[in-house]
């Protein structure tokens, strides 16, 4: 232990790590707009100086390890003025658009501007004219509110392995832009929307698609229906004030009722049909001698990843559709059939804590004569914006249940939305399928948490099985490259997009604090926990859906309306 | 063109990152401009995302993404050029073929370059077409002379 000064007050710190670290812990607030948690600090945009005894220039403390004895001072004149002037200047050729802005009110720029004092223009720089990239049915890229702090880059590189965006020309022409600045839908861009996440300003943001709802909403000869993912009700409360890590399910079901929709299912049911499907293909592939290791494939920014940059991997990729497509493709297939409606009048509208997801309904593979499964996707954050559009009080409603005939889902579909968890339902299945009996202990502990790699071995009667659940791209691309160079202990690997899996998904309330993710995946395994159906084979209405329509699992129905195949993608990697 | 990379390639044999600025230039230099193929075929060889090899490129202004011109002008931009208007050329220059430094038009006849001083001050404000040097310049003559060159180009045609 190190014990430093920081304003005139003692505080303890850990030796060599960074002092920022250290203020934050002691709950001094020192502003950061470059600074990313885990990845090495880049330095870049200064907001971070503070005073320290006996250095003549003021320091980044996001990249100054601290040693005993230190004397800082966080908020004297000095450092004060500095973060100021920074943020004059990033305001002298910023638009200014907050009124018209998305992250009105959740920007960091304007938040800084603000805690500092900026009250009137200091420096008037020449706007630049840069055209908004709205190509991405994903993701929109507006360069004029960007303030070249590198997150999104970093994000996009270091912990996606994907690197589609960096910083181009010099000066004041610097711009971040993909490959040859073309746009964002032809380039390797996986749509995950994690360089959303960290961006302080509105400089990224999710393609919205809000209008095309309320539109369908006001359709009269439209049947609009909705399912929402197994992550969005436990994170949208925060968008209300609700605390971080709370499941409001029934509480989400009534407001999206109140917006007008017709169904309300919940995707957590098509998870179940997922892990039917997919527990089946292990089962297949492990007793004939298929292609191992196999991956999931419920999450579509990965998808395109291996498409892209693995297509060496392309077999080894489930051909279970996604929990969403699956729902799409029953919804416009089985309940137009039993409803009586023509699939042409459905609106089939999906909410997901993600944005790959709005790149993924776009998809070919996902159609049935000529239409999409899936019409339209929001974002938990676009659903968050549209209630409040409506004036709904959320809190003030009673929790109703979701929709039959896909209402009843079992909890090992709703732990889909944190990393692990779809290895973990799918091992619940998978050892019913191939022994005939349930596992002794549901809970699979060592998939678990937020960390980006977790391997294990499993026992599945007479067999044992290698598995692993990854999440962060980058991760994956490790182990993908592992295999390449002959590793072969592991025969099932579960990849998340984004880390820590859906609960954190590029759509989600803009908060990456690891305290909220942490209490958001919390919640889902407390759900699972209470539940008494914990397991998708032993749910009736899947049992149900398989009776009337389905057939069993990997049958010709099946086969038809619930897998896929993949091909290799020819993008500038 | 594969094969003209790899000649390039085999002159740096341990492929590291800092061969990656001498590579683009000799590529620019045997093909005229970085072509999207050749910037694909760079990133494998020093395992570089193409986003960062454009990115480094667009850093210096040596470098074009766009094939040459059948007539290449390079606008002197040096002290001498600068204090008797060469400013006023670059303009014209941009305002009749409607391309900008680094840029091609879109008939493939012109393409545009801003270089630093070449040595050709007493001729100030001056351009460079194809290696023939136009003096004293003024945005009149401009475009009589590009003019001039378009009428060529037309007449080769036929
Ligand atoms: S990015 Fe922030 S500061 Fe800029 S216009 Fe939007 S809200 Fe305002
Ligand atoms: S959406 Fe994901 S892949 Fe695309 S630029 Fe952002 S971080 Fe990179
Ligand atoms: S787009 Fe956002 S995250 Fe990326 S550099 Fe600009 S301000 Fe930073
Ligand atoms: S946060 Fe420290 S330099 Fe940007």
């Amino acid at each position: 232990m190190a014990t430093i000064e920081v304003n005139g007050q003692t505080i303890e710190a850990k030796p060599g790590e960074m002092l920022l670290a250290t203020l934050r812990r002691a709950g001094i607030h020192v502003p950061t707009l470059c600074y990313l948690e885990d990845l090495f600090p880049s330095g870049a945009c200064r907001m971070c100086v503070v005073e320290v005894e006996g250095e003549r220039a003021l320091v980044p403390s996001c990249a100054y390890p601290v040693r005993d004895g230190l004397k800082v001072k966080t908020h004297s004149k000095r450092a004060v003025m500095a973060r100021k002037t920074i943020i004059e200047l990033l305001l002298s050729n910023h638009p200014d658009d907050c009124l018209y802005c998305e992250r009105n009110r959740n920007c960091e720029l304007q938040k800084l501007a603000e805690e500092l004092g900026v009250r009137r223009r200091l420096y008037v720089g020449e706007k630049n004219n840069y055209k908004v990239d709205a190509s991405s049915p994903s993701i929109v890229r507006d360069p004029a509110k960007c303030i070249l702090c590198g997150k999104c880059v970093r994000v996009c590189e270091e912990i996606q392995g994907v690197s589609a965006i960096d910083f181009t020309k010099r000066g004041s022409h610097a711009v971040i832009d993909t490959a040859f600045t073309q746009g964002l839908n032809v380039s390797s861009c996986i749509n995950c929307g994690q360089c959303i996440m960290v961006c302080p300003t509105g400089a990224l943001r999710e393609h919205s698609h809000i209008k095309e709802v309320i539109e369908a909403l006001e359709d009269p000869s439209k049947t609009v229906v909705v399912q929402h993912a197994p992550a969005v009700s436990v994170s949208i409360g925060e968008e209300f004030g609700i605390r971080p890590g709370t499941d409001i399910d029934g509480l989400l079901a009534a407001t999206l009722r109140r917006l007008g929709f017709s169904r309300v299912f919940e995707t957590s049911f098509s998870a179940d049909l997922t892990i039917m499907e997919e527990a089946s293909e292990l089962a297949h592939r492990i007793q004939t001698g298929g292609t191992l290791p196999m991956l999931t494939s419920c999450s579509p920014g990965w998808i395109k990843f291996v498409e892209e940059f693995y297509p060496d991997f392309i077999p080894n990729l489930s051909s279970c559709k996604s929990p969403q497509q699956m729902m799409g493709a029953i919804i416009k297939s089985y309940y137009a059939e039993t409803q009586g409606i023509d699939p042409s009048g459905i609106v089939s509208v999906a909410i997901m804590p993600c944005t790959a997801k709005k790149f993924e309904a776009t998809r070919a593979e996902f159609t049935q004569g000529g239409r999409s499964d899936i019409d339209i996707v929001l974002t938990t954050r676009e659903l968050a914006q549209l209630i409040r559009m409506r004036g709904i009080d959320m809190k003030s409603l009673k929790p109703e249940g979701a929709d039959t005939p896909f209402g009843e889902r079992s909890s090992a579909g709703k732990i889909f939305g944190a990393s692990g968890g779809v290895m973990e339902a799918a091992i619940r299945t998978a050892h019913y399928l191939l022994t005939g009996r349930e596992l002794e202990e549901l809970k699979v502990q060592a998939v678990r948490g937020m960390q980006g790699v977790k391997e294990t071995r499993v026992r599945i009667g007479d067999l044992e099985i290698g598995v692993a659940a990854v999440s962060g791209l980058i991760n994956a691309r490790r182990l993908l490259d592992e295999i390449r160079a002959g590793r072969r202990d592991i025969q099932f690997i579960e990849v998340m997009t984004c880390p820590g899996g859906c609960i954190a998904g590029g759509g989600q309330p803009l908060n990456q604090d690891p305290d909220v993710l942490r209490a958001r995946a919390k919640a889902l395994y407390e759900i699972d926990r209470v539940d008494t159906l914990r397991t998708s084979h032993t749910n009736p209405s899947i049992t149900r859906i398989y009776d009337e329509f389905l057939g069993k699992p990997l049958g010709e129905k099946s086969h038809h309306l619930l897998h896929t195949h993949y091909a290799r993608r020819e993008v500038m990697l | 063109m594969n094969r003209a990379l790899d000649d390039i390639f085999k002159k740096f044999p341990d492929a590291k990152r800092d061969s990656l600025i001498p590579i683009l230039q000799e590529v620019q230099e045997s093909q005229g401009y970085l072509s999207r193929d050749a910037v694909v075929e760079i990133g494998r060889y020093l395992s570089l995302p193409t986003s960062k090899i454009y990115g480094v490129a667009t850093f210096y202004n040596q470098f074009r993404f766009q094939p040459l011109g059948h007539y290449h002008i390079q606008v002197c931009r040096g002290t001498a050029c600068h204090v008797k208007g060469s400013l006023g050329v670059l303009d014209a220059v941009r305002r009749i073929l409607k391309i900008e430094p680094g840029q091609t038009s879109r008939d493939g006849l012109f393409s545009l370059e801003v270089v630093a001083c070449i040595g050709a001050c007493g001729l100030a404000p001056v351009i460079n077409i194809n290696g023939e040097f136009f003096a004293r310049l003024t945005p009149d003559k401009i475009v009589a002379i590009i003019d001039t060159f378009r009428k060529e180009a037309k007449k080769n045609e036929n």
